[in-house]
């Protein structure tokens, strides 16, 4: 927003503070300052220490990071897949049609996570598709929740993208596959990376189905966070959500700095 | 480049295109003989894009036959034609250096490895870019982006090259340039045969050997550029190729006659009403054979010319005269005069359908 007087200009930035300040920085500030403290019965936290980070970061607490990550790879790099397959198919397919597709793929944001979730346990309680009780349903249920923002930012890229880019390359004598590869791809690439750090967060910070479907032996962060939220270990468990925060943050970060290699115009 | 490159012409066997119901090519029929440089010539909307986008094959006609080097390619997807086409925008890969565009076609097309080298210099030097070969295509200007588009199109030695628009997204000064490094690309490649979409007439004069001129979804006229501009068909080609004074004309037993004036004309003159067709540079000031006079309503200084616009009985005349020492002022009476031989008679009716 363009402001020219110096008045207006202070007044916006006040009102921007005011707005972002409480409802975005200070809880997570909280959170940062309750990750070091034993107590917090004043207006600032007590007691410090790190013990509750020696904890969160070995044992059980680094078996759930682990887990998280990989839960959030595995299901960001098959929803990456899916949904950039669907949204090449659905450019090809007449308008009626497309729109049907992103319907269904808009679906599983549209129904609650939950649902989502008991949707999923259901299914695959049975034979033939037994996936409960091991790791793969929640890697499933993740993908099954991001896929719908991986096909949408590829299909809102693919649609910006100029065909006349895919024609000179046919005119050259490449043939579709060879297009798909070498032009049309490298040029989504930019939109690819983003819907995979989108995919990614989101998988990371994931909860609400993942309780309804997690193994013992597969157990994500953010479970572990809400059982020790659960039992009132407060503290214990900001330290669990700062260690979350950092991983999914350096991991953005990692995934920017392709994309800013990767954005050639 | 020389020896492989085979003879190719391009035959349009009444193709006819349409969206949804909306006929955007009528029954063309046009043959572009081999080595041949074909305009087609027309106003946005009068489908020589469209003509231009059937030969690639990015549109299938829902008639007709189109045919390369007398192959029937209308069911051929268009990686399997063999053409090599440049756009307006140029379409350059963004995400690939200069010399990796000019080889794309080539990778694609499984060239051996060791040949595409030679060949990327080739068509790079042929288009004067290649000191540009490491560059990426943001990093170059309009012209030169256009000229490694070129180069991109002829390294896989097309026989027949469609250029649409190529020029002009370019600069006036920069478009006359390349005209000329265009007709030199074509003496250097006298084999390779060239469809030219263009709205611009000038450029349609300079560089065809024949111009197809098209209005409306239609093929209005086709000839050489100095049969289209000496003798033009009809009413739209006399106004579209090079602009044209066109005064209605009766011609009965005393001749031609505008109004009450009696013209002479040389040349074939039709049965009844008809059209006069007279270029602003053949319209001569003062006293002449066929004098006609009028009231000065407009005048435009252009430099080297003075362009009148003289209104004679309600009909604009311009008039296209060498720098005026003292030229006439707004509203004064003129008499303008045009040699037998300069103006040609057209049926009258024949006008837009």
């Amino acid at each position: 927003m363009l402001v020219h007087s110096r008045g207006a200009r202070w007044a916006v930035w006040l009102l921007f503070l005011v707005l972002f300040l409480p409802l975005f920085a200070l809880p997570l500030l909280v959170v940062l300052g309750a990750s070091f403290a034993t107590n917090w019965s004043g207006v600032l936290p007590s007691g410090f220490t790190t013990g509750h980070y020696a904890t969160a970061t070995r044992g059980e607490a680094l078996q759930a990071l682990t887990t998280s990550l990989l839960t959030a790879v595995a299901a960001s790099v098959l929803a990456l897949v899916v949904g950039t397959w669907a949204a090449l198919a659905a450019a090809a397919l007449k308008k009626s049609h497309r729109r049907v597709m992103d319907a269904l793929f808009v679906l599983p944001v549209a129904v609650p996570s939950v649902v989502v979730g008991l949707a999923i346990l259901v299914a695959f309680s049975e034979p033939p598709f037994l996936l409960n009780g091991t790791r793969w349903i929640v890697i499933l249920a993740h993908t099954v929740l991001v896929t719908a923002f991986a096909h949408q930012s590829v299909s809102a890229a693919l649609s910006r993208l100029d065909p006349a880019y895919e024609q000179a390359a046919a005119s050259l004598g490449a043939r579709p596959a060879y297009v798909l590869w070498r032009v049309r791809l490298p040029l989504l690439l930019p939109s690819l990376t983003a819907a995979a750090g989108l995919c990614f967060a989101l998988s990371m910070g994931e909860l609400s189905a993942t309780m309804m479907l997690y193994p013992p032996d597969w157990t994500p962060l953010p479970v572990l966070i809400y059982a020790a939220t659960d039992r009132g270990s407060l503290f214990a468990g900001s330290a669990l959500a700062v260690v979350l925060m950092t991983a999914t943050l350096l991991a953005l970060y990692a995934v920017s700095r392709i994309r800013t290699r990767a954005s050639y115009r | 480049m020389k020896g492989d490159i085979p003879f190719r012409g391009i035959r349009f066997d009444s193709v006819t295109v349409a969206y949804d119901g909306n006929v955007v090519l009528d029954s063309l029929d046009l043959t572009v003989e081999p080595g041949e440089v074909m305009a087609l010539l027309g106003p946005s909307g009068s489908g020589k894009t469209t003509a231009l986008r059937a030969v690639a094959g990015f549109v299938r006609p829902a008639s007709g036959r189109v045919f390369l080097g007398g192959r029937d390619v209308t069911d051929l997807p268009p990686y399997r034609r063999g053409i090599g086409m440049v756009v307006q925008q140029y379409a350059l890969f963004p995400h690939m250096r200069v010399e990796e565009n000019v080889a794309f076609g080539l990778k694609a097309q499984k060239v051996p490895r060791g040949e595409i080298r030679g060949r990327v210099a080739e068509a790079l030097e042929m288009t004067g870019m290649a000191a540009y070969g490491r560059r990426y295509p943001r990093e170059l200007s309009g012209g030169q982006q256009q000229r490694v588009a070129i180069a991109r199109a002829l390294a896989i030695r097309p026989g027949v090259l469609l250029l649409d628009e190529p020029l002009s997204a370019l600069d006036a000064r920069l478009r006359s340039g390349m005209l000329a490094e265009l007709a030199r690309l074509h003496r250097e490649l006298p084999e390779v045969s060239i469809l030219y979409v263009t709205h611009d007439q000038v450029e349609a004069l300079t560089l065809a050997d024949r111009i197809a001129v098209m209005d409306r979804a239609r093929l209005r006229a086709c000839g050489t550029p100095r049969e289209l501009y000496r003798a033009p068909a009809n009413e739209f080609t006399a106004s579209f190729v090079g602009g044209a004074n066109l005064l209605p004309v009766t011609v009965g037993e005393q001749g031609v006659r505008f109004g009450e004036r009696r013209l002479e004309v040389s040349g074939p003159v039709p049965e009844e009403a008809a059209v006069l067709c007279v270029r602003p540079h053949l319209v001569g000031l003062g006293d002449g054979p066929n004098r006609i006079s009028g009231t000065v309503r407009e005048i435009q200084w252009r430099g080297a010319t003075h362009r009148l616009y003289v209104e004679v009985d309600g009909h604009r005349v311009i008039a296209d005269l060498r720098e005026l020492k003292e030229p006439p002022a707004h509203g004064d009476e003129v008499t303008l005069h045009f040699s037998p031989d300069d103006a040609v008679l057209l049926t009258a009716g024949a006008r837009h359908d």
